[in-house]
């Protein structure tokens, strides 16, 4: 009941911050003096073509209801345009792309896998790599190994994740020809070479991250093994491994969880990097290409679909938490 | 007149004397060796980036001229090491022949004039807004602390990247990459000066304010600020790379500055189709963005162990 509650009272509020964002996005790219209709007119562009296309395009209204369209066509689908020459936009309808003449949403829908792909397996690695480092650091404290993955951390927090992408390219791929360097290769299709052609995106977006949770994951680590209830912990004979792994790590776990919810939207901009770095297709390189060919409502569908996928990500990050830790119920 | 002095009549418990505090507080960054090499070396890129157009003079090189002599018949740099010679310290730019040590040099500026500009646009928004927050409570801190939530959830770097797509031709490039990279990194500055500002509230100085009454600007500007000072300084140290890292990005993925304007990010990225067969033109860019960066982290983490000893990673 208690549990219920607290999703109830988080789901309100995604729904609440959903809007904001999707007003935010909206005020950028509306307010902001990029004309799709001017660039979709063609020439000559006379003015009726001109207010033709903005109308078209329901870029005549007002922008509180052009947002209010953009808002009620995710749940109901869109038209643009009258009788005889319109288009539609079914729901979820994120806006249509009138360059690549394509409802944004099955744009975003076909490169998902992708990012989903990279993201989904650097997440995944950057978790396990960054914890177990910063345990065994905390643990050896002060020893050479300590000092060695302490190095690499504020090595992988300063180095730029293309540039490790661009030699781990240089030196894996070309010199030592061990891992394909581009390229996406279905899950369907053939999941092992799906996960050979992933190896060196994933490292790349993961070292960098990694470094961070590993700091963090020492620092905790280290004030979890000073505690008292650790001390009862090693006063009832339990094995020390038992008391880092069951006892200590539990609480060191509640920060690091706190900073992968905020990180989401990090690991969505590395992936746009990644994948240039790689020449994958995925959301990122849509991203991309819709800034080359100014296709304003792909951006503004690209960037509030992003946004939303942190909101909802944070949310279940959010239930995840409170499962972990009653105290943040309250 | 008293007012000015109303901090030191109430001395807070538990606090030494502020003379001691900074003179431990240097002592304790100067004992960490790792901290004292990145200063060093920020200040030798700044005076680096200082200099730059004098250094390049007397060199007598510049990154805008084209020199098609040092290129072979692909467009590739001739010789060794992509171009590196007497005339080209770092060689050269594929296609162009530009002069890379010039790039390099002149790349320093981009980064710096961004990285500290945009640090100054989100400390400014973050300190006043966590400010008022945490001074002020009530609906400003309910207003404040979502905006912070949301700020802090958002895809920032999809934003920055979907603004300079939008952002119109006649805007000033490096004036839109401070603004938008200093407006999409305030929210966590605001959220520490904010819980800082929340404890100083309640503080006796702060009270002793009021009470003698002063205004709300008098106490958070003279009172509550100079106590957050350290925290901010080092928050915009830690912040710095932070937005170099932002700027770099944006100008590899084509969105950030134009050429022929120089830098690092960008010429990382015009690499990446040259790399295979000109490494070096990956090298010395990649090298000077990932010096800085380290150097400003060292700088960082040296300031914020110093001032809190506690967060420490290395002791």
């Amino acid at each position: 009941m208690n549990a219920l509650r607290f999703v109830g009272t988080r789901l309100t509020s995604m729904v609440f911050v959903l809007l904001a964002v999707s007003l935010l996005t909206y005020a950028i790219f509306v307010l902001l003096p990029a004309d799709p209709a001017q660039l979709a007119c063609g020439r000559p562009c006379t003015p009726e073509r001109l207010e033709t296309a903005r109308a078209f395009m329901g870029l005549d209204q007002n922008f509180l209801v052009q947002w209010w369209n953009f808002v009620t066509g995710i749940f109901t689908g869109r038209t643009f345009g009258s009788a005889g020459a319109e288009i539609t936009c079914p729901a979820p309808c994120l806006g249509y792309s009138f360059v690549l003449r394509q409802p944004v949403t099955d744009l975003i829908v076909g490169r998902l896998p992708v990012t989903f792909s990279i993201a989904l397996g650097a997440a995944v690695l950057w978790l396990l790599a960054g914890v177990a480092a910063g345990v065994v650091a905390a643990v050896r404290r002060g020893t050479t190994v300590d000092r060695a993955i302490m190095v690499t951390a504020i090595t992988g927090v300063s180095a730029p994740s293309y540039l490790v992408g661009l030699l781990g390219i240089l030196l894996f791929g070309f010199t030592l020809d061990m891992v394909p360097v581009n390229g996406y290769v279905p899950f369907t299709t053939s999941p092992v070479d799906w996960a050979w052609h992933l190896v060196l995106p994933w490292c790349v977006l993961a070292f960098l991250s990694a470094a961070i949770y590993a700091r963090l994951t020492r620092a905790q680590m280290l004030d979890a093994l000073g505690s008292e209830y650790v001390r009862t912990a090693r006063a009832k004979g339990i094995t020390e491994r038992r008391v880092v792994t069951r006892h200590a790590l539990r609480n060191v776990m509640v920060p690091v969880v706190t900073l992968f919810g905020l990180d989401l939207g990090v690991l969505l901009g590395g992936t746009v990097i990644t994948e240039k770095v790689f020449s994958m297709a995925g959301l990122g390189a849509l991203l991309l290409d819709a800034v080359g060919n100014t296709d304003v409502p792909l951006l503004v569908g690209v960037t509030f679909f992003s946004a939303a996928l942190i909101v909802v990500a944070n949310l279940l990050v959010d239930v995840v938490y409170g499962v972990m830790d009653p105290r943040v119920r309250a | 007149m008293t007012l000015d002095h109303a901090d030191e009549l109430v001395v807070p418990e538990g606090q030494p004397p502020s003379a001691t505090g900074r003179r431990t507080f240097w002592h304790r960054f100067a004992q960490d060796r790792f901290a004292v090499a990145g200063a060093v070396t920020v200040v030798v890129y700044v005076v680096v980036a200082l200099f730059a157009p004098l250094i390049t003079r007397l060199l007598g090189v510049d990154p805008y001229t084209y020199d098609l002599a040092a290129l072979d018949a692909t467009g590739a740099p001739a010789g060794w090491g992509g171009g590196i010679s007497a005339e080209h310290w770092f060689g050269v730019e594929p296609l162009t022949g530009r002069d890379l040590f010039a790039i390099v040099l002149m790349g320093s500026r981009t980064s710096l004039v961004v990285g500290i500009g945009a640090t100054v646009v989100s400390m400014f928004i973050g300190t006043v807004l966590g400010l008022l927050a945490g001074y002020l409570g009530g609906w400003v801190d309910w207003v404040v602390s979502r905006g912070v939530d949301i700020m802090l959830g958002l895809p920032a770097l999809i934003f920055m990247i979907a603004i300079g797509a939008v952002a119109p031709e006649s805007f000033p490039r490096l004036l839109l990459l401070v603004l938008v990279i200093g407006v999409f990194s305030w929210s966590s500055v605001a959220r520490v000066v904010r819980g800082q500002a929340l404890g100083l509230r309640s503080r006796g100085f702060v009270r002793a304010s009021q009470a003698l009454g002063a205004g709300h600007g008098h106490v958070l500007f003279r009172q509550v600020l100079p106590n957050l000072a350290a925290t901010v300084v080092v928050f915009a140290t830690i912040s710095i790379p932070g937005a170099i890292g932002a700027e770099a990005a944006l100008s590899f993925l084509g969105v950030g500055v134009p050429p022929p304007t120089p830098s690092w990010g960008r010429s990382i990225g015009d690499a990446v189709t040259w790399f295979s067969s000109d490494p070096m033109y990956l090298v010395f860019p990649g090298l000077a963005l990932f010096g800085i960066t380290l150097a400003l982290n060292a700088f960082g983490d040296g300031l914020r162990d110093a001032l809190d000893p506690r967060s420490g990673g290395r002791q």
